[in-house]
């Protein structure tokens, strides 16, 4: 799963940012922290007048977004003198499996960049440190996110990662194919009606227009978005029960399948077949990560746009998970780097627009709102998902209990078993192993 | 080497003559006897450090609830091993699945992978020009890394949008057959590819098995009056019989082992149904942090295996006999 998220991210290009360092230093000053009061080394993250110290940050940031992120970290060694941070990019599957044996035989990283749904698991592991104190000191709060995100950097009451921006899916369309089939290209559809009546138009001019991939990337995460906007959730509030089996998931996942049944999409799409169909022309619509914006771009000669994802069922929701700075437990603390990561953490987050053209939306509110990030106009398009968006629960050990879900999601999809038939069997698996969680993790 | 020890050591001490007879009879026994060891002890401690260490290790953490980032790891006795096989625990229908898939994927590709390679191996033994040429071409597709002839072929084999398909559509086959999203189609793509992948590495080895069997005894053969056929069935065969064994014992481990090509090609889809029990004991081990069951699963797996082995050994000697 992560693997894939690496595999597509790898696709981004350089991006467009690269040489917007000059605007770089004015955005940052949008940020809320001009009040420079008396420091002292451990104050959460508004200053560090230590000695210099050396920090080491790990991230999974492979592709485009790698470079734009050490364009940020130099930024950062430049203006703070007695601060050093050096960057080392692993493949995110990699660099989770890696990152606790690192941390815990003292070669670990200080700061390490984490998703939102792995916050809970390392955290339960004590890889990661609290960062209330963080949080605290440079008085940020929900307001200065999205509450969404805010909310899903806590564990256990404690908050343990601070977050840089948000990746939502969302809603392709190929303004060529549409044209062709005689819808307005630039009105994409944005309700149930509008988008069954596209693709019977579509359909009519000989285009599968919703092609429903089987695999996580996308129609899992298409799937999960419409749980969501159907009304039900993964999991109770407690994630102590798996509840994709509901009434309303049934029928998210009979919408679904029912699109391949009346031949709105092929069977057995393939593994990226749907977005690359999309591509070509075979495909008018593909619920997609944004991370595919920057792809997109590199293709000059596809017309395309992208939306918020439309609204299928009975309220707005997408599936979006969370890039977040976290701080690394060491065997041997030290206050002195611990209160350089915090700074270099605060920094980075509002000078996080540079970072929103390597296809993220920031998290920070100050930026949003920034003119500069408006002007990117296919990211900026998808920041009022931020508002619904619907993140992984925090919980330890999810991953494996999200990957029965995409299973599940996947037998349904490949027609192996009716989608009732194939949610209950996953949930009675996911339910087992949540059970097997609280006994390792104790929660 | 004992030789020249002894003589060294016999020359430098200089002891009284009838003693220095004894003790160099005595000591070049001891020493003889730890020759073999000594030349041994290289592999040894390899082994003893890569090889016996983790198997023990393996097993001690198979009796725990392991996780080395938590410091609660307890002990937890057969549970992991209990689990696999009772219906109601989290991993059973899992762990089971991966093995009827590894088992199901190992059956259909073993034999493939000890004819066909030894029906290569013949041709490429012949002389005809070229043939230099063709040997690198069959050996060709083993260089390829697993990431790379994976993503290859999934792209190949798309329903959709594969060449596989549109050439089927061309000379009028069903050009809609899933070859990677349904079974059986996964299992033929799979056994296929790999088929396609490892054939050369193991025509190499019966090539070179072949080379080993001396022409005198094909010449024999034809003086009194064998056929081809007889020729192979009594020369060749028997002549390849160590290369055999080896080849099938190899491929059978391998086979065994597979990984990357269900993790990349079929992604285990249908759901799970091509998820094999390597990639499950990862999955378990690393993604999902249970070293404890990871280990379990590995060594009831290791067991499995061995038997298979046996067997296969014993199949070979009783043909011996």
């Amino acid at each position: 799963m992560i693997h894939n998220e690496m595999s597509r991210r790898r696709l981004l290009g350089l991006g467009l940012g690269l040489g917007a360092a000059a605007t770089l230093t004015l955005a940052g000053c949008g940020g809320g922290d001009d009040s420079s009061g008396p420091a002292a080394a451990g104050n959460g993250g508004k200053d560090y007048t230590g000695p210099k110290v050396d920090l080491k940050l790990w991230n999974g940031f492979t592709g485009g977004d790698g470079e734009i992120f050490k364009t940020l970290v130099n930024q950062f060694n430049s203006e703070h003198q007695n601060i050093a941070v050096s960057v080392a990019t692993y493949q995110w599957e990699d660099y989770y499996n890696k990152l606790p044996g690192a941390a815990s035989s003292g070669n670990g990283p200080d700061i390490a960049v984490m998703h939102m749904d792995q916050l809970a698991t390392f955290a339960a592991r004590g890889v990661i440190t609290e960062l209330d104190d963080v949080a605290s000191a440079l008085e940020l709060s929900e307001g200065d996110f999205a509450p969404t995100v805010w909310k899903g950097g806590i564990y256990n009451d404690k908050r343990y990662g601070i977050p840089l921006d948000m990746h939502p899916l969302g809603f392709y369309y190929n303004k060529a194919v549409m044209e062709k089939a005689g819808l307005d290209p630039n009105k994409p559809p944005t309700t149930r009606d509008e988008y069954m009546a596209a693709l019977t138009e579509l359909k009519k001019s000989g285009v599968q227009g919703f092609w429903v991939s089987p695999f996580q990337f996308t129609g899992g995460m298409t799937f999960y978005s419409l749980v969501y906007q159907f009304g039900g959730s993964l999991f109770d509030a407690e994630v102590n029960k798996a509840t994709f089996n509901s009434d309303q998931a049934v029928e998210a996942c009979t919408w679904l399948v029912d699109m391949i049944k009346q031949g709105f999409s092929p069977a057995n799409v393939g593994q990226d077949a749907d977005y690359l169909a999309f591509k070509s022309g075979k495909n008018a619509f593909n619920w997609n990560g944004i991370w595919q914006v920057n792809d997109l771009k590199k293709s000059a000669d596809i017309q395309w746009g992208v939306a918020p994802l439309p609204q299928i069922g009975s309220t707005q929701a997408a599936w979006a998970n969370s890039h977040n700075f976290t701080i690394v437990k060491q065997r041997s603390q030290n206050a002195n780097k611990v209160s350089a990561s915090k700074v270099f953490i605060n920094w980075l987050s509002q000078h996080s627009l540079d970072w929103a053209k390597g296809g993220q939306v920031p998290a920070r509110k100050t930026v949003r709102d920034s003119a500069e990030f408006k002007a990117l106009t296919e990211v900026n398009a998808l920041a009022p998902e931020l508002e619904y968006a619907a993140f992984p629960p925090a919980a330890p050990g999810l991953g494996e209990v999200m990957t029965t879900f995409y299973n599940a999601f996947n037998e349904a999809a490949l027609g192996k078993k009716s989608p009732k038939q194939a949610l209950d069997d996953g949930v009675a698996k996911a339910n087992k192993q949540l059970e097997d969680n609280r006994k390792k993790y104790g929660s | 080497m004992a030789d020249v020890i002894e003589v060294g050591a016999a020359r430098g001490d200089a002891p009284p003559p009838a003693a220095s007879a004894a003790r160099r009879g005595a000591s070049a026994g001891r020493a003889g006897r730890a020759t073999p060891y000594l030349f041994l002890a290289p592999y040894l401690v390899l082994f003893t450090v890569f090889g016996l260490l983790p198997i023990l290790l393996g097993i001690w953490l198979s009796l725990h609830q392991w996780d080395f980032q938590l410091p609660n790891r307890p002990f937890v006795g057969l549970d992991n091993y209990k689990e696999l096989f009772s219906s109601d625990s989290a991993v059973y229908g899992d762990w089971w699945q991966s093995v009827r898939a590894t088992a199901i994927f190992t059956v259909l590709s073993v034999p493939l992978l000890v004819v066909i390679p030894l029906g290569l191996a013949l041709l490429l033994n012949r002389s005809f020009p070229g043939r230099t040429f063709f040997r690198a071409v069959y050996f060709a597709p083993y260089v390829l890394g697993v990431a790379v002839i994976g993503l290859l072929w999934r792209f190949l084999l798309d329903a959709n949008l594969g060449l596989v398909n549109r050439l089927l559509g061309v000379v009028g086959l069903p050009s809609d057959t899933p070859w990677v999203t349904d079974v059986p189609w996964a299992w033929i793509s799979l056994v296929g590819v790999t088929v396609w992948w490892t054939s050369g590495f193991n025509a190499v080895i019966y090539l070179a098995g072949l080379q080993d069997i001396p022409q005198e005894l094909y010449e024999a053969a034809k003086v009194d009056g064998a056929s081809a056929w007889e020729r192979f069935r009594h020369v060749t065969l028997p002549g390849l019989r160590p290369v055999l064994l080896f080849v099938l014992t190899t491929t059978i481990l391998a086979s065994a082992n597979v990984f990357g090509q269900s993790f990349l090609i079929t992604q285990g889809a249908p759901g799970t149904e091509t998820r094999t029990v390597v990639w499950f004991v990862v999955e378990e081990g690393l993604r999902n942090n249970n070293a404890g069951r990871a280990a379990a699963m590995s060594i009831v797996f290791a067991l499995m295996l061995a038997v298979v082995s046996l067997a296969n050994f014993r199949l070979f000697r009783y043909r011996e006999d």
